[in-house]
């Protein structure tokens, strides 16, 4: 059966931040415009998941007149703190002390989830096409090389790859320009980096894993708009990571915790360093009495300026944290995500009504803000890896003193993939049983997150070399996919002393970890039927 | 042959139910909503009966706030031919949609009313049946095929004894199995001409019907947490506890 295919003039692959702003600036710019956008969620939002302490910077840019509208921004920050936790104490660092970028006094709490949802209903209100539950799986080129767009996942097919009665076939989406938005590591971005070159000259690109709860917590230790993160315990010096607790409208804090993908040790498990880290008294006293409503994970970008791709290439651009726009040690990428969708737009724009190349697209981030603040970023993150003491020291000389302008980049070194060393050279790491009170399993987790796939469909964890895990990665590394998976997908069983790789791929939430860490980058994660993943509702 | 097919807009069945804290019901802000499942199977074998040339036109019709404008337009892009939405607020009981259905039947005057078996919010299994005395037509409910013959409707059902199979006369009303067929994917080029097919919106209160519940809700509670199990050693230690603690022999 051949597939249908639609044209459209710009055609927006993900329905986040980046790609929901280049959508509304370019219905600004030309009404005109034919534009969809694809969201592989069931809904937007549903596979949104960040802190949230959100700049409005990019979003006074883009709708100046947004704070007389009702959108989902209103908690302003109104307290910070700043805490270093040691296994029972904590040293509360002054905030005067905190360099700038770390300073919230003008932000504002929120869900990102739900501002993207805000921002479809305004992007609609324009005359923008949005299909949720249409994962793209596929770049289309021209015969010149050049992208032209995208297809959707086919539906209906089992789980041998054989068409069911409700088979739908994938449809061929034309666009003059096709912009991905897809996130972190998304998997036609991974694609398009890898045949356009378009990293050559870069660092590796450096990944976190990010988790986040939200409670619904006791009145008394509730103070809307206070903004507290920590580092220390309970990570060891060489592991880079920290937590944030962010007190939102109706009694509700966002906890989260966020560990970077180049740690060392196999046995290191991120979900269990985070419900470990809820036990430590400073954050149990928040917690105590309240109720776990929700959990997520989902990695983040945080190789900044020197692991930027290339964003432009014949056909398409590449936006937001697809390419890797946050700004790590300001913990925040979606103002940074939306500016860089901004300015794509500016770009499609240009090469529609002036015959510009897409080209010109770095000439105009260079000069905007985005690119200012991630120079100044940029030694942040790597100066962590000569371990927290002095990664605290160097970034305070480098952001206090010099305000990101030392005369020298700091490299990374390694790929996250590259950093694991030999199960039995580390030290293997004793977590405490949860209590399903603070502290939860992965099973009463994933339950949280109102993921799903529908069963009898191609497995979308897609593994190279199917003996490799049992052959290698678990003799070596005593497979850490069963830790660092956030919702336990993969498990090694023993069935009649024969070891086996089970993938749960039903449970996946699309955090794209595996694909980040797996050491022999084994694992690939494509699309799988639209619809499927979590259904996040205000994460 | 004309179809009405009535479908409600629930909270996804992937979603994690969280009761409201003041105990008036559950959390549905911010969370996923979509069309009650049995209902995706009633819209699918109105269309399947049209697409067998069986049927004329294909009618969904949804009840309650604004939003469910969303249900209504799922069943267009899935082949319904038009949508009616009758714009209520607040909680509206399974008598109150039969009535209100009643007004629409006589309004479209269909040959029959398909609908899921029950909704998997309230699981009141009340409506098909509520509607099929106020019109005093014929109805089958829990249906998990149905086939057209002469006019009539061969209806197999699923019973706890089996499955049985009934024949009633036209017009009916059918409510319908999971098990009846497997609802097809909206695909985009559908989910477009969805768009421009037209939407009826009415207003409860002006078809005259009295919709006021009748039932006082009281309070909503989460279900009592299951206490963890213990593992035994013996038979006889098993045979001991389920006398002494649980005390059920």
């Amino acid at each position: 059966m051949s597939r249908e295919t639609m044209e459209y003039d710009v055609v927006i692959v993900g329905g986040g931040p980046s790609g929901l702003a280049t959508a509304i600036r370019l219905k600004q710019l030309n009404s005109e415009l034919n534009i969809c956008l694809l969201e592989k969620a069931s809904e937007i939002g549903a596979h949104i998941l960040s802190g949230n302490v959100f700049e409005t910077r990019a979003l006074d840019e883009l709708i100046p007149g947004w704070k007389e509208l009702d959108t989902p921004i209103k908690t302003k920050v109104t307290k910070e703190k700043f805490l270093f936790l040691g296994k029972n104490k904590s040293l509360s660092w002054p905030t005067w002390l905190l360099p700038a970028v770390q300073k919230n006094h003008k932000n504002y709490i929120i869900s990102l989830a739900n501002l993207c949802r805000w921002l479809a209903e305004q992007a609609e209100a324009l005359g923008v096409e949005i299909f949720p539950g249409f994962p793209a799986s596929e770049i289309l080129y021209n015969d010149d090389g050049s992208v032209k767009g995208v297809a959707t996942q086919d539906m209906g097919l089992d789980k041998e790859g054989i068409k069911k009665d409700s088979y739908e076939p994938g449809i061929d989406l034309i666009g003059k320009v096709t912009v991905f938005a897809e996130g972190c590591r998304g998997h036609l971005g991974k694609q398009l980096i890898n045949k356009f070159e378009l990293d050559k000259g870069k660092d590796p690109q450096q990944y976190g894993i990010g988790f986040k709860e939200i409670w619904e917590i006791d009145e008394k230790n509730h103070e809307e708009g206070m903004v507290m993160h920590t580092a220390g315990w309970p990570l060891d010096k060489n592991t880079y990571g920290g937590s944030f607790i962010y007190h939102a409208e109706n009694k509700q804090v966002f906890l989260g915790y966020v560990i970077g993908l180049d740690y060392k040790n196999p046995h290191l498990s991120p979900f269990d360093e985070f419900q470990r880290f809820k036990t430590h008294p400073a954050i149990r006293k928040i917690i105590e009495g309240g109720k776990r409503i929700s959990y997520g994970a989902r990695a983040l970008i945080e190789g900044g300026f020197q692991s930027l791709p290339k964003m432009f290439m014949p056909g398409a651009l590449l936006v937001g944290c697809d390419a890797g726009t946050l700004n790590m040690p300001k913990i925040k990428g979606s103002h940074t995500a939306m500016k860089s969708g901004i300015i794509a737009a500016e770009t499609i724009d240009e090469h529609f009504k002036l015959k510009k190349d897409l080209s010109i697209f770095e000439e105009k981030f260079k000069n905007s803000w985005v690119y200012d603040e991630l120079y100044k970023a940029r030694n942040v993150k790597p100066s962590f890896s000569w371990g927290l003491i002095l990664g605290i020291i160097f970034t305070g000389i480098d952001q206090i003193l010099f305000r990101g302008r030392m005369p020298f980049t700091l490299k990374h070194k390694h790929a996250d993939h590259e950093t694991l060393k030999p199960a039995n050279e580390m030290p293997k790491i004793e977590y405490p049983k949860p209590d399903n009170i603070i502290t939860f399993d992965k099973t009463s987790s994933v339950y949280l997150t109102g993921t799903n796939h529908a069963d009898n469909q191609p497995v979308h964890l897609k593994l190279k070399d199917p003996n490799l895990p049992i052959s290698y990665t678990l003799e070596k590394f005593d497979e850490p996919a069963q830790r660092y998976c956030p919702v336990g997908v993969y498990e090694v069983q023993n069935e009649n002393n024969v070891q086996k790789f089970v993938i749960n791929s039903q449970n996946c939430i699309h955090c794209k970890t595996c694909d980040i860490k797996e050491p022999s980058q084994n694992i690939t994660w494509v699309t799988p039927e639209g619809g499927g993943g979590p259904k996040y509702g205000n994460m | 042959m004309k179809i009405l097919v009535a479908v409600k807009r629930v909270i996804d069945y992937n979603v994690q139910i969280r009761v409201k804290e003041d105990n008036t019901g559950v959390v549905t802000d911010n969370v996923k909503m979509s069309t009650n499942p049995p209902d995706d199977n009633a819209i699918e074998e109105a269309v399947k009966i049209k697409e067998a040339g069986k049927a004329t036109e294909v009618v969904a019709v949804s009840i309650g706030e604004e939003k469910a404008q969303e249900t209504v337009r799922k069943a267009l892009a899935v082949g319904a031919d038009r949508g009616i939405l009758v714009k209520t607020d607040g909680i509206i009981e399974p008598l109150a949609v039969s009535k209100l259905l009643q007004k629409i039947v006589e309004k479209e005057k269909p040959d029959l009313v398909f609908m899921g078996k029950q909704a998997i919010d309230d699981d009141c299994n009340q409506t098909g049946q509520m509607l099929s005395a106020l019109l005093n037509w014929p109805q089958a409910t829990f249906a998990s095929k149905i086939e057209i013959k002469d006019g009539k409707l061969e209806v197999t059902r699923e019973i706890d004894e089996g499955l049985e199979t009934i024949e009633i006369n036209v017009p009916a009303i059918v409510t319908c199995d999971l098990r009846l067929n497997e609802p097809r994917y909206a695909s985009l080029p559908n989910i477009m001409k969805a768009k421009k097919k037209p939407i009826e919106q009415l207003n409860a209160s002006d078809l005259g019907v009295d919709i006021t519940p009748r039932i006082e809700q009281i309070k909503v509670e989460e279900p009592p947490k299951r206490k963890a199990g213990i593992k035994v050693s013996s038979v006889a230690e098993l045979v001991q506890k389920l006398k002494n603690e649980a005390k059920v022999i």
